[in-house]
């Protein structure tokens, strides 16, 4: 029992971590590049969900709806704003920038008088319910991220198969250029893949934090969702869910079973074994250029 | 303006390159000098510490800013520096040995670091440097026994052949001396074939390697003379805050010490000691200006991390160069004048290229 508990704690917290992941891969796959402000952009989509439902008093499922609408719109604004106009620069100038972004953001949130410091909880209708399977309990909480994070994968699955803005997004994360030439209009979709990301950001968010509360420094959460999305191969979406889940359940098993201290680094040891192993990931596409 | 006639083959790789670097260092060198005596205790602690950073930059800049490769954890060198130096000392070594223990370690610590470097780059490059930071601070809290762990720990002042630094002024002559040594050499490198070993890899790894470059050989070697600076500065911080703790050298330790050679100036060794200048004094010109700020806005807590992260994307979006690429360009204002056109340092727009195809 305490092992399929465990279980469900670990792929609850890895599909947090998938779903981080998932923003990271989204724009690596899109525009090429790495954001580091993927913790940020979740912890302002968290702040969006309580202050829609707490200071705007908005019923339920409008301030979940009306959060990771306002993030959609914030990532497009944000990829408009500071991205697009260093697009082409060195992949390390952005990686910079969204640092850059990330601080921002952290110190901004922290810099609203008597909100910024303040550890909130989101007041959700599924609070503190929780199912007992015999001897196996669930939060109702974990059990809501795992459902979310599977309904999220078969949307965004089905969006990448079969939407004609899947299949363009696709093309111009294969090849700018030739997808620029073939008459996909590449800036644009840099944008929409940035709010795709935002939204997904927000989603994480809004689903950690009946589990962790909302606080400014939420966002480091982001740091452990790098590892997940290298295990998974940075460029494969499946892959960031699946490294997030195989994070969530090592942290989960080692933080019981091995000494104190190793949960934390866990991740990172994980992380440094695979990019010495498999460098491109267990589902990472392997591409070389034929000469 | 001024033209430079080159005469002879050693013209070309010599450090001063004309008669005014010769006027302008000798004189920043007095200034440095003088130190001491011109700016009260408090700016002399400031300067130390520009003068320590500026080594840890000058460690990060030759490995990202020379051989291209980016490290997002370059805090733990210099974390093993300052940790083997405590205990060193502590133990009662003398002061020049421990540091070079402390670089020593550093540099196996980088060599090791190197090796996942050989199979992976770009941001696999960043996520494995950030892991192996990470592993390290859980490391330095978790070892009680050695480093104390998170009550951190006091080291001891530096002492060598029964002479003890104590006072602050000697612990800045010996930090500038130490200073002065590392940009010497660094600049002596990179005018060297291993230097320019570095700036190939930089520029095309596959030309660099068809150039006969050993790429294995001199990205580990990058890594490691990279992390024996951060080690060696890490030693001075040690010495200079008497205190050492985890938390000094976590993630954000790290992403301070990349801020500072990008705003510096990647690729540059003036843009160490702008950026490392930039670093130290923007702690104390916020604190100063914030008492004229409404204090809704001076008084919050988040006002550095905000600012920080603006003046970041205002010069990757600006200023891609840096503060010595912003002095680059006044420079050459001043000596064209009046022919200085706008669009002369402007970027040249470009396609993402991919790097997912080697």
């Amino acid at each position: 029992m305490q092992f399929l508990q465990l279980m469900i704690s670990g792929v609850s917290q890895g599909c947090i971590y998938g779903l981080i992941a998932l923003g990271f891969v989204l724009i690596y796959k899109g525009t090429e590049t790495v954001s580091f402000a993927q913790g940020e952009l979740m912890m302002l989509g968290a702040f969006g969900g309580l202050a829609c439902m707490t200071l705007m008093g908005f019923p339920f499922w409008l301030a979940i709806l009306s959060a990771i609408a306002g993030m959609a719109l914030f990532g497009m604004a944000l990829e408009r704003a500071v991205i697009r106009p260093i697009l082409g620069q060195p992949a390390f100038s952005i990686v910079m920038l969204t640092i850059g972004v990330g601080y921002t953001a952290r110190g901004l949130i922290t810099m609203i008088p008597g909100i910024g410091t303040e550890t909130y909880v989101l007041p959700v209708p599924y609070k503190d319910e929780i199912w007992t399977f015999g001897t196996l309990v669930v939060n109702v909480e974990q059990f809501v991220i795992i459902a979310a994070t599977a309904v999220l994968c078969a949307l965004l699955f089905v969006l990448f198969k079969y939407s004609k803005l899947g299949i363009a997004m696709q093309a111009s994360s294969q090849n700018q250029l030739a997808a620029y030439y073939m008459g996909i209009p590449v800036q644009r979709l840099n944008g929409l893949v940035w709010g795709l990301a935002a939204a997904v950001a927000a989603i994480a968010g809004l689903l950690l934090a009946p589990i962790t509360f909302v606080h400014a420094n939420m966002g480091f959460i982001g740091l452990k969702a790098f590892p997940a999305a290298v295990v998974g191969g940075f460029s494969s979406l499946p892959g960031a869910i699946v490294g997030g889940l195989v994070i969530g359940l090592v942290e989960s098993f080692s933080g019981f079973y091995l000494p104190d201290g190793f949960k934390d680094v866990a991740a990172y040891v994980v992380v440094l074994i695979m990019l010495m192993v498999k460098p491109s990931g267990l589902f990472g596409e392997k591409l070389r250029k034929k000469v | 303006m001024r033209f430079i006639f080159k005469t002879d083959y050693r013209q070309d790789i010599r450090l001063a390159k004309h008669p005014g670097h010769v006027f302008w260092y000798s004189a920043l060198v007095l200034l440095l000098l003088a130190a001491p005596w011109l700016f009260a205790e408090y700016w002399l602690a400031q300067l130390t510490f520009v003068l320590i950073y500026a080594i840890a930059g000058l460690g990060l800049m030759l490995l990202a800013g020379f051989t291209g490769l980016f490290s997002l954890g370059h805090a733990a060198f210099l974390g093993v520096g300052a940790y083997a130096q405590a205990v060193l000392t502590n133990a009662g070594w003398p002061f020049p040995i421990a540091l070079a223990c402390a670089a020593g370690l550093s540099a196996a610590m980088g060599l090791v670091v190197g090796l996942p470097a050989l199979r992976v780059k770009g941001i696999y490059l960043g996520m494995a440097t950030l892991s192996f930071g990470f592993i390290i601070e859980e490391v330095f809290a978790r070892w009680e026994s050695v480093t104390g762990g998170n009550a951190g720990m006091h080291i001891k002042a530096p002492s060598m052949f029964g002479w003890t630094v104590s006072s602050g002024e000697a612990f800045y002559f010996l930090c500038l001396g130490i200073t002065v040594a590392a940009t010497l050499g660094l600049l002596n490198l990179l005018r060297a074939p291993t230097g320019r070993a570095f700036v190939a890899i930089r520029d095309s790894e596959i030309s660099a390697q068809s150039m006969g470059i050993h790429l294995a050989r001199y990205k580990t070697l990058s890594f490691a003379l990279s992390a024996a600076l951060a080690g060696i500065a890490g030693a001075l911080y040690a010495h200079k805050l008497q205190f050492i703790s985890p938390e000094q050298f976590n993630i954000l330790q790290s992403i301070d010490l990349l801020l500072m050679i990008v705003i510096g100036g990647l690729g540059s060794v003036h843009g160490v000691f702008l950026g490392a200048i930039f670093l130290i004094t923007m702690p104390q010109a916020i604190s100063m200006v914030k008492d004229y700020l409404p204090a809704v806005i001076g008084q919050a807590p988040g006002l550095q991390a905000a600012v920080y992260g603006l003046v970041l994307i205002g010069f990757v979006l600006f200023e891609p160069m840096g503060l010595y690429g912003r002095w680059l360009k006044i420079r050459a204002y001043l000596q064209l004048f009046p022919f200085y056109r706008k669009g002369m340092f402007k970027r040249q727009k470009s396609f993402q290229k991919s790097d997912r195809l080697k």
